[in-house]
């Protein structure tokens, strides 16, 4: 059994006009030492997976349904008080925006300190040396100085790190992190996501990595999901989705990399926008944007507008896709013929 | 990185006195003579009502020490004072001296002691009401709402009155600081219940609030650790306010009689102890302590005034 294990979760906003749903039927699962990529456009549903991982979706949205198992352990309707000894115990969170995410009116030494307090009965002083060797190992210069120093004190780059460092201070079992470099420059980005990706394999920590950049994902993740309007649309290996991607919508967010237009020309993109999750199209929730809803010979796939696709294997990898079941359909029909 | 200090490796080391030394409030403060002259007024008066039994001349409180006979004798720049009596006596035959050192005490405890009480209930009920949020902040809030509705005055009269009718008179006169206290604290509470809701409910919207959920931490260190410190400085602010007006209250209170009683006088109830005799020619028993009042009020202000600039982000120059 997995570490984590999500299944069917359905998270949704009560709004005054009635529920709108976030994320539809939601499953995936974590091994230990794991490190899964979750990448989709913005209001795909990527973060409010990540703050329903630790029921910590801001009201007025609330978990409608389904299960997320940890270490065997149901996480939905557990008590507060039960939750909050594995939130940054053995779930630890990594947020956005470095300048945002520490308290301006605390040292790092404190905030490093009260986090340890919250979760173990330690002296102050041995709390203190634990939150050095952590800083050690996110590689801060002068280590020791930094636990007197207030966030402004820092640059982006090293709060950063000091965040790293306050996610790993209870050792624990997975680390979420929720667009983690998008505040910082490239080249600190590449410094951050290797450090990160070099503490995840030394302490054995799986990994959620939250993020649009398919470049950290398939650098960094062994498996990936692709979301859109609130559904996993692709799962399966990383390495086997970029390669070859199924779903045409993640075929267009790979399309659409700078690295894949042709110099001189207009860059790729998918055509519209991500639907509004209150009024999400019948069917398919891509189909309003996907070109292969009317097949090479010209005639129309009626199944995309009028039924939602359901995971159908190829390979290793999942897609939800009416056109990807219809190919396989089709590749195995002669198949059989010949077999018989 | 740093901008006050020259080193990152130097400004971690430094002491709290040398954070101090390099702060802007200090740097502000030296630029600000009249914030200077206020705090150093402010300084001399508390310096002189904490050490009234060693400064005063004689202890207003001890009825062997007064001498009826040497009752209205006007200040020693007047005609026919007698130099015993530096600032000439009252009614009773205090010398009003001491009697003003001792009321400055009175009226500084009963400022700074209502102003404790409004801050804890003020605070405790705005970190609530703003984090919480829903029903909590809308009963507080509520409550907040009626509670300033009343008039401060309106409040401390019924209940002063109530009391004095219950218990009587003299079970009144032993209490009456403690009394005070509870009064101008409960009335004004809101102030500050509004203003810390205000900041919490900026401050919670904050990803260092929702780190420090994710890090497993309870509402109330939350509350208290986190959001709080975040919400010091109008608290700051609204202080210097509140201490005046409290100082003010308490002054208004006992000139109506509902405050200090005469024999262990208030700057307020000897405002009005010798507001009787202001026909009959002793203008010093009401005016000394009158003007002692308005320039401590005066310079809590105005120390307040230039800590409202010092702590505005806005009009921060530094």
């Amino acid at each position: 059994m997995s570490l984590l294990e999500v299944n069917h979760l359905d998270v949704r906003f009560a709004l005054r006009r009635g529920d709108v749903q976030a994320l539809r039927d939601v499953c995936f699962s974590l091994d230990r030492g794991e490190r899964l990529g979750i990448v989709g456009e913005s209001g795909a549903g990527k973060s409010v997976a990540a703050f329903s991982l630790l029921n910590l979706i801001a009201k007025p949205g609330y978990i409608a349904g389904g299960s997320i198992a940890f270490d065997g352990q149901e996480l939905i309707g557990l008590s507060d008080r039960a939750l909050r000894r594995i939130r940054g115990h053995r779930i630890s969170m990594i947020f956005q925006d470095p300048m945002m995410t520490l308290n301006p009116v605390l040292t790092i030494g404190e905030q490093m300190v009260e986090c340890l307090k919250a979760h173990r009965r330690i002296s102050t002083r041995d709390a203190r040396a634990i939150s050095l060797r952590k800083l050690e190992q996110v590689q801060i210069p002068s280590p020791e100085a930094r636990l007197d120093q207030y966030p402004h004190e820092l640059s982006g780059g090293m709060r950063q790190r000091v965040i790293i460092a306050i996610a790993l201070l209870l050792d624990p079992d997975i680390i979420i992190a929720d667009e983690p470099t998008t505040a910082l420059d490239v080249t600190i980005q590449a410094e951050i996501m290797a450090l990160l990706l070099e503490l995840c394999e030394e302490h054995n920590v799986g990994l959620v990595l939250i993020t649009h950049d398919l470049g950290v994902v398939s650098q960094v993740t062994q498996r990936m999901l692709v979301m859109y309007a609130g559904r996993v649309i692709e799962q399966g290996p990383t390495r086997e989705i970029i390669n070859d991607p199924q779903h045409p919508y993640t075929q267009g967010l790979l399309n659409a990399l700078p690295q894949m237009a042709t110099p001189g020309e207009r860059l790729n993109q998918i055509p519209g926008s991500m639907p509004s999750l209150s009024h999400l199209p019948s069917g398919c929730a891509f189909h309003p944007r996907c070109g292969f809803v009317t097949r090479p010979d010209g005639s129309r796939r009626q199944a995309c507008v009028d039924e939602v696709p359901a995971f159908v294997a190829s390979g290793n990898c999942q897609a939800a896709c009416h056109m990807v079941a219809e190919m396989i359909e089709r590749e195995r029909i002669p198949a059989e013929e010949q077999d018989s | 990185m740093t901008t006050s200090t020259p080193t990152a490796a130097s400004s971690s080391t430094a002491s709290r006195w040398e954070r101090f030394r390099d702060s802007y409030l200090l740097y502000s403060f030296k630029r600000d003579p009249i914030a200077q002259v206020s705090l150093a007024v402010f300084i001399l008066l508390v310096a002189m009502a904490l050490l009234a039994p060693w400064l005063a001349p004689m202890n207003p409180y001890d009825l062997a020490q007064i001498d009826i006979l040497a009752s209205e004798l006007p200040p020693f720049w007047v005609d026919g004072s007698d130099p015993a009596y530096l600032m000439g006596t009252d009614a009773q035959g205090r010398d009003l001296l001491s009697t003003i050192l001792y009321g400055l005490r009175v009226s500084l405890i009963i400022g700074f002691g209502a102003v404790a009480m409004q801050a804890t209930l003020g605070v405790c009920f705005g970190l609530l009401a703003g984090y919480l949020g829903g029903r909590v902040d809308a009963f507080l809030m509520r409550m907040a709402d009626i509670q300033l509705s009343f008039s401060t005055l309106m409040v401390a009269i019924v209940v002063g009155a109530l009391f004095k009718a219950i218990f009587g008179g003299a079970t009144f006169s032993t209490y009456a600081v403690p009394l005070l206290v509870l009064i101008i604290g409960l009335a004004e509470w809101p102030q500050y219940a509004r203003t810390v809701r205000a900041s919490v409910l900026a401050e919670k919207g904050k990803e260092y609030v929702d780190a420090a959920r994710v890090m497993g931490l309870s509402s109330r260190r939350i509350m208290f650790r986190h959001i709080l410190p975040n919400t010091l400085s109008p608290i700051f602010v609204i202080s210097t306010v509140q201490v005046a007006n409290a100082i003010i209250s308490e002054a208004a209170l006992s000139f109506l009689g509902l405050g200090m009683p005469e024999t262990q006088p208030s700057l307020g109830s000897l405002i009005k102890s010798g507001f009787d005799y202001i026909q009959s020619g002793s203008w010093w028993i009401t005016l000394i302590p009158g003007l002692v009042l308005v320039v401590l009020v005066l310079v809590i202000n105005l120390l307040g005034d230039w800590l409202r600039d010092v702590l505005n982000p806005r009009l921060y120059k530094g």
